[in-house]
């Protein structure tokens, strides 16, 4: 089980966590101008590199809020979480 | 060519020591320079792919795989090995019971034992929900000509004895059962496609990991690998490489509606024979089997974060084995011997993605998810057809990348609200 910095609350278990998804997914402005490839690759194209990947979580068993991490999806393991306005961290050497 | 498996083989063998029995498949140390067609992975799917290209469409002699561990070792060697058909849409339907035909003769086909065993697979209901969904499925896929069966409480325990329908955390409120499904045997699936494609010429490369694909300039066209064992050219390339689809897929430069997940099984001590069929809980996430050498194959659930490292979360173990005990009380002091992941590629559908790139001469069959094992011939039989007519088999068509711009999906993860 992963353990988790939630930016507000700290370190918790994965279990009080929900996984969201790839972060930084922007939703059109205007989802009518956009082509059937343009809104496809919005709702479902996605990275899923081996490497690190920036992804959202939900704290749901805790404060209800969500944030950003940045994780390696070859070792799971996390180099930072942050909250949707701070500057995104560096990816690791 | 290999040697053919038989009472007078078996008996020479046995008056000569059993010394004079050849390796199964030929494994060259290295790709040649060019092939016709070049399968990328070498799982299952990958095979079935290689063999149906060069037995039903003249290309023996012209094919490659190559793959970058050992042949199933990817999920082919990793799954729970259920087989079954009764998926809800007629898309489906159609490509999962054209699997399980081709399983049910498969054994003869390859001449190799791939022990499939229909001994048929229930899933349990456990409420209301479950009930009016697997009745659902039940008339939908009598509809499909697919055999599916509803039983009250009192016969899924006759099928299953070891059941607790009374069990008061999971009470069974009715089972659907498919006859015809069952298991087979994962590695003998992966090793007799291996024999029988390296008898008709496919050379399977292992420890061959594909680096880079090579495009023509002015057309898009593939014309070739870079593999970690040199540069293969080729005009037409499949991808099969479940969980590193995406990957691969890249080097191409295509991103693909896929994430991958950990995917955890694991099997308990053997024990002599106490369980007769295969039964699933989507409800709970718990799958059950009993293998030939006595050990219970129980799958369990997706970790919930897309991850390459073929482990999981050990939370995700003990929610499946306390479903288990209280289904299954007779269990409760059964030992578990080892425990796996895999790792899954799962589209937003939950279905497979079998055809054509924008990429021409690039063929992609991916997103099978967390249920492949089962479509393992069919899958490979209509992506054979598909790469060598250059157009999707039609048993393949509705399961195009296209499907995801057009809107046209085939939710089967909607339709039963869990992974299969």
């Amino acid at each position: 089980m992963l353990l988790i910095r939630c930016p507000w609350c700290g370190d918790r278990a994965e279990l009080e966590f929900r996984h969201c998804g790839e972060a930084h997914i922007v939703r059109p402005a205007d989802p009518s101008a956009q082509s059937d490839a343009e809104w496809a690759e919005y709702l479902y194209l996605r990275e899923n590199p081996r490497g690190w990947h920036r992804e959202r979580w939900r704290h749901i068993h805790g404060c209800g809020r969500f944030f950003n991490a940045l994780r390696h999806t070859g070792t799971d393991r996390f180099a930072a979480t942050y909250r949707a306005e701070d500057p995104r961290p560096e990816i690791p050497e | 060519m290999s040697q053919r498996f038989g009472l007078l083989s078996l008996a020479r063998e046995a008056l000569r020591g059993h010394r004079g029995w050849q390796p199964q498949w030929r494994s060259p140390e290295r790709p040649r320079d060019a092939y016709d067609v070049v399968i990328v992975g070498g799982g299952g799917h990958g095979l079935a792919t290689a063999y149906y290209l060069a037995k039903e469409h003249g290309l023996a002699g012209r094919v490659a795989v190559l793959e970058k561990g050992w042949i199933g070792g990817g999920n082919t060697g990793r799954n729970t090995t259920i087989i079954r058909s009764n998926y809800l849409f007629p898309e489906s339907a159609a490509l999962y019971d054209h699997a399980v035909k081709l399983w049910e003769g498969l054994s003869q086909d390859l001449d190799y034992n791939v022990m499939f065993s229909p001994r048929g697979v229930m899933m349990l209901a456990h409420n209301v929900h479950d009930v009016q969904s697997f009745r659902r499925h039940v008339h939908a896929n009598r509809l499909d000509g697919v055999d599916n069966e509803w039983l009250t409480p009192a016969q899924a325990k006759a099928y299953c004895p070891p059941l607790d329908i009374d069990c008061a955390r999971h009470p069974v409120l009715g089972a659907a059962l498919q006859r015809r499904g069952g298991v087979a045997r994962h590695d003998a699936v992966a090793w007799g496609y291996a024999r029988a494609a390296s008898a008709l010429g496919v050379d399977i490369v292992q420890n061959c990991e594909v680096t880079g694909i090579d495009r023509d300039p002015a057309t898009g066209a593939v014309t070739g690998l870079r593999t970690s064992k040199g540069a293969v050219r080729a005009g037409r390339i499949g991808v099969v490489a479940a969980g590193s689809t995406s990957l691969v897929m890249a080097m191409a430069g295509l991103r693909m509606p896929l994430e991958s997940f950990p995917l955890q099984a694991l099997v308990s001590e053997p024990v002599k024979p106490v369980f007769p069929c295969v039964v699933m809980s989507n409800t709970v996430h718990a799958y059950i089997s009993q293998s030939d050498k006595g050990e219970l194959v129980i799958g369990a659930g997706t970790d919930q974060y897309p991850s390459y490292s073929q482990a999981g979360g050990v939370q995700i173990l003990t929610h499946t084995l306390e479903a288990i005990c209280e289904m299954f009380p007779i269990f409760r002091r059964m030992r578990m011997l080892r425990s796996w992941g895999g790792i899954v590629d799962t589209t937003p559908d939950r279905s497979p993605i079998i055809g054509t790139t924008p990429v021409p001469g690039l063929f992609v069959n991916c997103g099978w998810g967390t249920g492949g094992f089962k479509a393992t011939p069919g899958s490979g039989h209509v992506f054979a057809a598909t790469i060598a007519r250059g157009e999707p088999h039609p048993i393949a068509a509705p399961f195009s990348l296209e499907r995801f711009t057009t809107g046209r999906l085939i939710d089967e993860a909607a339709a039963a609200a869990v992974a299969h």
